[in-house]
């Protein structure tokens, strides 16, 4: 890591424009948390989020980050949340249904499954794997860089749905 | 107003009231981290998108039909608790279950194998 | 409606105690962790609604001056929650370098 580090750091440049977006992030936040128009706390919430943007902005967007597309991915992402969320509600109906059966030890069967995924961009393997820990009666083990889940599930119901559909909504938000 | 946020919180204290039954009853941790991260969410979203609800229609004069600009914002900040559990809560579970596997523990099953063999077996 | 927000914060922690059995017989370290997320997750509703219990029941000058104690118990869940979340992930890895300390009664043979 800190050899990588100081290799990239003669190339490295002052990028700008990642720079403003985690300014105007921090400062959106900063309105939102405090409430106060009033100009001590302008001027404090400026001074602050250009000091954390300053060090951070390359944590929020790391080098390779694409700018193009980036918005028209996100109005994707939000059209994929009430669908998620209509998913979490169905497995917690059914989780519902395991935790208050009198017999619950001989219905559910907890088991490991492993599979292959087809998703090759990082944020679609971690949203993927997000989603799947989400929902209940799943939740992700392990998840390689090539694509290999590892998934816990806790009966045959849960797990038989995977990947499926789940996996084709997260590609077609990331464009694979 | 009031009768959607009674029955969201409602809703939302019995699916955590679930998700303890769940703690207690299931027979491994692997199983157990089902309804303590998961149903937790799930009640934390209905609870808590009732209180913004009731926040957001006039807590400050008492009033619902006067909305303030600060009820707005507290009830923004709610979802925003929402939206954050929501981001992290995946990440704790994950971890939790991390450390088990790098432990070694290996999950309940239902036959009897070596792996479960020191566990309770209920 | 405080009655009913006073009710669900008593029924809270009434649900709290339950996760607290697993917490104290837990048989292993990480199903100690799981009560005490589960507690954690617990407790940022109900901050918000003793801050909702709070901001109501002021009275100033012999009138009812409602005082907003909303606003800042929100920023103390807001607070909790991040808390809760970093106390899971620090304990978690701290833990696991540990082989053989989960498994209490795998020790104890």
């Amino acid at each position: 890591m800190s050899s990588s580090e100081k290799n990239n750091g003669s190339s490295e440049k002052f990028r700008i424009i990642p720079f403003i977006a985690t300014f105007v992030i921090m400062l959106t936040t900063w309105f939102v948390f405090s409430g106060k128009f009033k100009i001590p706390f302008i001027v404090m919430g400026v001074i602050s989020s250009l000091l954390v943007a300053y060090f951070s902005h390359d944590l929020l967007f790391p080098k390779r980050t694409v700018f193009k597309g980036m918005s028209f991915t996100w109005f994707k992402f939000v059209t994929y949340i009430p669908w998620l969320i209509y998913q979490i509600v169905l497995a917690n109906l059914h989780v519902l249904y395991l935790v208050f059966h009198p017999r619950m030890n001989e219905l559910i069967n907890p088991q490991i499954i492993k599979f292959k995924s087809k998703l090759k961009k990082d944020m679609a393997q971690v949203t993927f794997a997000n989603s799947i820990t989400l929902t209940p009666g799943t939740i992700t083990v392990y998840l390689s860089v090539y694509g290999d889940y590892t998934i816990h599930a806790i009966d045959d119901a849960s797990c038989e749905g995977l990947p499926g559909e789940m996996e084709k909504r997260v590609g077609k938000i990331f464009g694979e | 107003m009031d009768i959607v946020v009674i029955v969201m919180i409602v809703l939302g204290l019995f699916f955590y009231f679930a998700g303890s039954v769940g703690v207690i009853r299931f027979p491994d941790f692997y199983s157990r981290l089902h309804p303590a991260g998961m149903m937790d969410s799930m009640g934390l979203l209905l609870v808590m998108g009732g209180l913004a609800i009731h926040v957001a229609t006039g807590v400050a004069t008492g009033d619902p039909k006067i909305i303030e600009s600060n009820d707005i914002l507290s009830a923004v900040k709610i979802v925003l608790i929402v939206v954050f559990v929501y981001i992290t809560s995946p990440t704790a579970t994950h971890a939790i279950v991390d450390a088990g596997v790098r432990a070694g523990l290996g999950p309940w099953t239902k036959k009897k194998s070596e792996d479960s063999d020191g566990k309770r077996m209920d | 409606m405080e009655n009913f927000f006073l009710g669900s914060a008593i029924f809270l922690c009434a649900i709290m105690t339950l996760s607290i059995y697993r917490a104290v017989v837990g048989p292993t370290i990480l199903d100690r962790l799981i009560g005490v997320n589960a507690i954690g997750s617990k407790t940022t509703p109900l901050l918000i609604i003793i801050g909702l219990l709070f901001g109501t029941v002021t009275k100033v000058n012999n009138k009812e001056v409602v005082v907003g104690g909303v606003d800042m118990f929100i920023d103390i869940a807001l607070a909790y929650a991040l808390l809760n979340f970093i106390a899971v992930i620090a304990a978690s890895r701290y833990f696991q370098k540990r082989k053989g300390l989960h498994d209490e009664k795998a020790t104890k043979k």
